[in-house]
């Protein structure tokens, strides 16, 4: 891999021995990528201060440095880890300390995390803590060379903000945070991000929520790891159903870019998606039998309609969400065996609890949460069998991280699942 | 069936290993489809759900899924049930990072189909490029 003088300075040492040891992940991994070179970003989303066993061993050796050296720059050396060199944000992680009656979670990873946030903090990390950066300001530009993980804020950032980033980890995120650089291929590069597949929806039409999460399981499956192109009977969505149909789709397949003609910036034109002169793939029909098979899909794990918990804000709800959940909510109480948590942005749940609706949640008896969620924290209410989501990525993860059953259905029949403990969802 | 078949592919991370392939036809995820303290695949739709990789050459079509791919893996070297080498059908980002962070010897861009030349149980040997299956 070609390096800059910069660069070669960085590897030698001239930065100090943790920008080396970032450098040196970072050229073992552009090798194992057959990257030709390394290109400039300022805008890095990774997680660092999420706790883990092994993350809480690490510590306990040699605090935060050691856990930043082996964990985020895969090193083994004694390193002091400097200030981040270009603007790096926190993405979700645990639950805090404003949780510890709600969810059982254990008081060691909310202590072991606020620990993280302060060394974190003091070394220039913004701790956003949320799947969706591009919800509470970090909002990269199109064109925007970036080092992102979280595969539903990646997706959303390639394929409707027209930023560039790979589907990044927890190292190579950590050694972009401190040399500001990443290797330069993949959907960094111009003629990497055409479309690959063709989607026409035929015989329904996707509006709603639901439909374009199911959309982006089946864009997901005959995608793989390529850019599906999305035409046909389909509304014009917004930022919510994007963030649902992006995270599907990342889901059943590994989708970091897709196109829809007219709607993400890429792709003004089918012409455009696909390249000029380029020809147009055959069209995978999505009709009412896949979106039928979908929908079969994503409920296969339930059987029991006895609902002890319903889960909503997957990816992190937007403040829209929040009202759209507490309007279903207002005089009604949630079954006695029932609870709701809705995952947002803290930054966001502040402006719920602002507007009202939190306490219109909370009376009801449901709680709106920041910071994490079931699956990354690995934690439900006490005693949940079977859950409830109107995620189909939260569908797809939670029954093999938590070992339960799920059902997935709108946001309306959460909500009444909530209220009855009954599942009563269908497809309409 | 007997005998030797020889792959020839680029390195994603270089060394040498030899051990039994425990092949997988569908794509794996790390986060939520991996349990690191057992070296155990969890997702219960996948063809191998439950099945241990520890200590094995792992053989994949590709990674999906979350992009705490890497670090899933890398905390299978850090918990001692990483597999000891793998061989990936078509590498991105996530795969060729865990690759790294695991530490093992990996291969990819073979010139044929790995997980349809490789069955679970071959005895391979994994370097220089090159992957060598001993059929069982």
């Amino acid at each position: 891999m070609f390096l800059t003088d910069d660069e070669k300075r960085m590897r030698d040492g001239a930065e100090g021995d943790a920008v080396a040891a970032a450098m040196d992940l970072l050229i073992r991994y552009g090798a194992a990528l057959d990257a030709p070179r390394l290109c400039d970003i300022r805008n890095v989303a990774g997680t660092m201060t999420q706790p883990s066993p092994v993350k809480a061993r690490l510590v306990a050796e040699g605090g935060w440095d050691k856990a930043f050296a082996v964990i985020n720059l895969d090193s083994d050396a004694d390193l002091t880890i400097p200030p981040m060199r270009v603007p790096t944000c926190q993405l979700q992680h645990g639950f805090g300390p404003d949780s510890v009656d709600i969810v059982p979670y254990p008081r060691a990873n909310v202590d072991l995390q606020s620990d993280a946030e302060s060394f974190y903090g003091r070394h220039g990390v913004n701790i956003l803590a949320t799947c969706t950066p591009y919800q509470v300001g970090n909002l990269p530009l199109r064109g925007e060379h970036c080092a992102w993980m979280e595969s539903s804020a990646v997706i959303y950032a390639n394929s409707v903000l027209g930023a560039r980033t790979n589907c990044e980890g927890i190292a190579s995120t950590g050694a972009a945070s401190l040399t500001g650089k990443v290797p330069c291929c993949g959907n960094h590069l111009e003629e990497n991000r055409l479309g690959t597949h063709l989607v026409s929806v035929s015989g329904i039409h996707v509006e709603s929520f639901q439909d374009w999460g199911m959309l982006g399981y089946f864009a997901g499956g005959i995608a793989g790891e390529d850019h599906p192109v999305i035409v046909g009977d389909i509304s014009r969505p917004d930022l919510t159903e994007l963030k649902h149909f992006g995270a599907a789709a990342a889901t059943s397949g590994g989708v970091e870019l897709y196109h829809i003609p007219g709607i993400t910036p890429e792709a003004p034109t089918l012409e455009a998606a696909f390249g000029p002169g380029a020809a147009v793939p055959e069209a995978v029909v999505y009709g009412p039998a896949e979106r039928r098979a979908m929908y079969e899909t994503l409920n296969e794990i339930g059987s029991s309609p006895d609902v002890d918990f319903v889960l909503l804000g997957c990816p992190h709800a937007s403040v829209d969400q929040i009202r759209q959940a507490a309007a279903l909510l207002d005089g009604k109480r949630l079954s006695p065996g029932t609870e709701l948590w809705i995952m947002a942005p803290r930054a966001l749940k502040v402006m719920a609890d602002r507007s009202g609706y939190t306490e219109v949640i909370e009376r009801a008896g449901g709680r709106v949460l920041a910071d994490s969620c079931p699956a990354m924290s690995r934690a439900a209410p006490a005693g949940t069998k079977v859950f409830a989501t109107d995620s189909a990525k939260q569908a797809h993860y939670l029954p093999a991280i938590l070992g339960i059953e799920a059902w997935f259905g709108t946001l309306e029949e959460c909500v009444s699942a909530a209220v009855t403990g009954r599942w009563n969802g269908d497809l309409r | 069936m007997n005998g030797s078949v020889i792959l020839h592919g680029r390195t994603v991370v270089p060394g040498r290993v030899e051990g039994e392939a425990l092949v997988s036809h569908e794509p794996i995820s790390g986060w939520g489809g991996i349990d690191p303290a057992r070296g155990v695949i969890i997702e219960r739709r996948h063809e191998l759900y439950g099945v241990c990789f520890t200590g094995k050459i792992l053989v994949f079509p590709s990674a999906k899924g979350s992009s705490g791919w890497a670090g899933f893996f890398q905390t299978t070297r850090l918990s001692g049930t990483a597999p000891i080498g793998m061989i990936i059908g078509r590498l991105s980002a996530k795969s060729a990072l865990g690759a790294v962070v695991t530490r093992v010897p990996a291969i990819t861009d073979l010139d044929a189909d790995p997980c349809a030349v490789i069955a679970t149980g071959d005895w391979v040997l994994l370097g220089n490029s090159t992957v060598e299956v001993t059929k069982q």
